[in-house]
């Protein structure tokens, strides 16, 4: 079986939002799993160099919002010599398609990837209906 | 009337212009082999000395290891992605697997000065310039 699988680098895909920044800087889509649990929903993105309080997670209206904020103050008094890759702030939304409990989102950043479990209500966790 | 950028905004519109322009630059032109391109790879130039800035998000500390000889550093490793059973898939972007890839940098390291910092997913490599290979100021007698 192979077990060795080559990776390959991923294109960074920028964020085309129906409305424009004011400011010219770009903005980059995370890379995401998301998967469902019966008990929740969990959302894995790839954060690359954001710190812990740069991370903003909100459900509004049904949409998740993932914004995380590069610091890159770091990048001050550096030459570039030769890039792959570019930098930036990242921002992705998601519409979910179940009901969430709000109050219940649990988000934890390690090693740039933050992971994000969102509990579903009552109501919408799958039921096994006894057939009398 | 001096025009007033919303700094810091207009610093991170900069530098991304400023790496914009150095991508595929030729300085290290046929000088990275490796088995495949990943990780990719962001090498800045800081005072006299190398930094070498790798995005490798959600890698063990222990999955990784760093080789340095000469001018040429080798990053291999290992990135898993775990996924529970039993969970439905709904999207699968982030990509797993083994990577090897070797930088030869076209100046000479100070293999004992090689630091490597691993936070937040970035791994930065800071590779001194070896004592010879600084420039010299020449007196004019």
């Amino acid at each position: 079986m192979a077990s060795k699988q080559e990776l390959q680098v991923q294109q960074k895909r920028e964020l085309e939002k129906k409305e424009e920044t004011t400011i010219p800087a770009r903005i980059f889509l995370p890379t995401v799993d998301i998967y469902e649990t019966e008990e929740a929903l969990r959302v894995i993105l790839e954060i690359p160099g954001v710190e812990k309080n740069n991370v903003d997670v909100r459900v509004e209206d049904g949409v998740l919002y993932v914004d995380g904020r590069l610091d890159f103050s770091k990048y001050q008094n550096l030459q570039p010599l030769y890039t792959e890759y570019n930098v930036g702030h990242y921002s992705r939304s998601f519409r979910l398609s179940s009901k969430i409990d709000q109050s219940k989102i649990g988000a934890e950043l390690r090693d740039g990837v933050l992971s994000l479990t969102l509990a579903k209500l009552e109501e919408a966790k799958p039921r096994t209906i006894q057939v009398k | 009337m001096v025009t007033a950028f919303a700094d810091p905004f207009d610093a991170l519109f900069n530098l991304q212009r400023a790496l914009e322009a150095r991508l595929a630059s030729d300085w290290l032109q046929d000088l990275t082999t490796s088995r495949g391109p990943f990780p990719p790879i962001n090498v800045f130039q800081q005072g006299e000395d190398i930094l070498a800035i790798i995005e490798l998000p959600g890698i063990d500390k222990n999955d990784l290891q760093i080789q340095a000889k000469e001018n040429t550093i080798r990053i291999s490793g290992r990135k898993a992605v775990d996924l529970p059973e039993g969970v439905s898939v709904h999207r699968r972007e982030r990509v797993w697997g083994e990577f090897d890839r070797t930088l030869s940098l076209p100046v000479q390291l100070d293999p004992d000065g090689i630091k490597a910092e691993y936070r937040d997913g970035v791994l930065a490599l800071f590779l001194p310039r070896a004592e010879s290979d600084k420039p010299r100021m020449i007196a004019i007698k």
